[in-house]
């Protein structure tokens, strides 16, 4: 058996060489802690997220539209279990991760928090949000934890897919009707500055995530800060909303051709900050939906492992 | 004639696949999120293949939109059955029982239809409904011999569905395959589930009908409200 400082040797040695951690390799447990912790809130975030769009299946304005949505919040849940799958690797349970979502003990992505107002909302969370996620996403499927970055290489195939979905379903909406035209322009408005806000605190000043960026890169979790991808996520979209023929709701977004990039108006981090402690337009509605279906569901779950059980006992 | 039996089976599978659509995000477990999910895709799909077919033979320029959005509840032509709110996991795992064993013999016998979209399109369905029976089966067992709470539940969601069995295999002018035909087999089958699964087919004596021509129940018309209201407030409109 390896001493404590030996086994540590070894794991920065494969970070450093850009190797893999995988489940039976030794790790430091603050390692493990944060990997549950992000993967969890990674899997919370998709399938709280499966509510504000699965709002709008019943809803759907054309046949194709309704099968598009169904397959894409279908996916969602896939994803889902995918991320509570390679949770489970570092030891921890699908049903203790979300005992702890159901105790308000751990998050998910705030932007779920905000409502789905009209059915541009769908269109706009498949350009915006889909588009934010993949930004953040994709440096993962080159994590240090092996199970997690192959899980991001499938999850992001399919985020891509259905980003160019969100962007063609509003630019449907855009090349129509002037009430439809206007419906993608109120969903721009009220979806972009908490689409900027999925990246998190800024990296510098008061409001700065206090040290999480620096140990996770040191750990090849994270690869790029969160201005980084805020900055590349801005970057790829602005000449996006310019096809799309709508205005992103920020006077100061310009091209700054000394930096490379274009300028713009961070979001209002005290209002990420407010909607990540519980007090955002839907946090109680998501959290009541999520809790009642795990309630209502409880007799099934025990009907299945009682049958199962039986089952096996006949089988010995 | 043919095209009122294309849009009588475009409507029950369009009506089925609303009503589990209703379970995405609030199903019992994240495998039965994307399970029922993927059977509403499956009858989505068959839907829209049925509807489209429906208003070409039909000859009057309505397409599968108009067909679905632009027509009240006596113009829908589903059996009772799929319109029926989806109430808790046990009565919609009793529908999904008697409707795709029901559609399941159905397609089987479609597929020799003289009709060649018909046939083309049972032929693909069959083996969706046959995942769809199976995942039913599955459950239906395991509610039925589970706990004392699903037993009881089970039962009770078999009894809510059963008044409206009689009404799939009633004959229907100008059908390919008469629907009488099916009722053998689909007997043999959930006969057999329902034994395994310790339960009784409900000695009901109740007989509901009327959906094939357009005499629904109250539920119908909200199910529709629901679905048609965006569609319908941008009449014209491309989505």
């Amino acid at each position: 058996m390896a001493g404590t400082e030996e086994r540590e040797a070894a794991f920065y040695a494969i970070i450093d060489a850009d190797g893999r951690i995988e489940p039976r390799d030794d790790m430091p447990e603050a390692y493990r802690r944060t990997l549950v912790r992000q993967i969890a809130q990674h899997a919370h975030s998709e399938i709280i997220g499966m509510q504000p769009e699965g709002n709008w299946i019943s809803r759907a304005p054309s046949l194709r539209r309704k099968a598009i949505l169904l397959a894409k919040v279908q996916d969602e849940a896939g994803h889902g279990l995918y991320l509570y799958a390679a949770a489970e690797t570092l030891g921890v349970s699908r049903d203790q991760l979300l005992e702890l979502l159901h105790a308000r003990k751990q998050k998910y992505s705030s932007i779920f928090n905000y409502p789905t107002l009209t059915w541009a909302d769908v269109g706009a969370i498949g350009w915006l949000v889909d588009g934010a996620a993949i930004t953040n996403q994709v440096p993962l499927t080159r994590c240090s934890y092996g199970p997690y970055a192959r899980a991001m290489v499938r999850i992001c195939k399919e985020e891509s897919f259905h980003q160019r979905q969100g962007f063609e379903a509003l630019l449907t909406l855009t090349r129509g009707t002037p009430a439809q035209k206007a419906m993608a322009q109120d969903a721009l408005d009220r979806w972009w500055y908490p689409s900027l806000a999925m990246f998190g605190p800024p990296d510098t000043g008061e409001q700065a995530s206090g040290g999480h960026t620096e140990q996770s890169m040191r750990w090849g979790i994270k690869r790029f800060t969160n201005d980084e991808l805020r900055q590349r996520f801005v970057d790829m979209t602005v000449p996006q909303s310019q096809v799309l023929g709508l205005t992103i709701p920020d006077p100061d977004l310009r091209w700054n051709e000394e930096r490379g990039h274009y300028d713009f108006t961070p979001p209002d981090y005290d209002e990420l900050f407010r909607v990540i402690k519980g007090d955002g337009p839907c946090n109680a509605q998501r959290l009541a939906h999520r809790v009642a279906a795990h309630e209502d569901g409880a007799w099934v779950r025990e009907a299945a492992a009682a049958y199962a059980a039986k089952k096996q006992e006949v089988a010995a | 004639m043919r095209d009122r039996y294309a849009l009588a089976l475009g409507d029950d599978a369009l009506i089925l696949a609303q009503r589990l659509g209703e379970w995405v995000a609030r199903a019992p477990e994240l495998e039965e999120d994307v399970a029922l999910a993927n059977i509403a895709l499956d009858l989505l799909g068959q839907a829209r293949s049925l509807l489209t077919y429906a208003g070409e033979l039909e000859g009057a320029g309505r397409d599968e939109d108009a067909l679905a959005y632009w027509r009240d509840d006596r113009d829908f032509r589903n059996v009772l059955l799929v319109e029926l709110p989806g109430g808790d996991f046990a009565v919609t795992m009793a529908r999904q029982l008697v409707f795709a064993a029901y559609q399941y013999e159905l397609y089987d016998r479609l597929r020799a239809s003289t009709d060649d979209t018909l046939a083309a399109v049972a032929g693909k369905a069959v083996k969706e409904v046959h995942y769809h029976r199976d995942h039913a089966t599955q459950w239906v067992l395991r509610l039925g011999d589970g706990t004392d709470e699903s037993h009881r539940r089970m039962a009770a969601g078999l009894e809510t569905v059963w008044p409206y069995v009689d009404e799939l295999f009633e004959p229907f002018d100008g059908a390919d395959v008469d629907p009488a035909a099916l009722r053998e087999p689909w007997q043999a089958y959930v006969g057999a589930v329902l034994a395994e699964a310790g339960l009784e087919p409900p000695a009901t004596g109740q007989h509901r009908t009327g959906g094939r021509r357009g005499l629904h129940t109250e539920h119908l018309g909200y199910l529709l409200a629901e679905m048609q209201h965006l569609h319908r407030s941008h009449p014209g409109a491309t989505w």
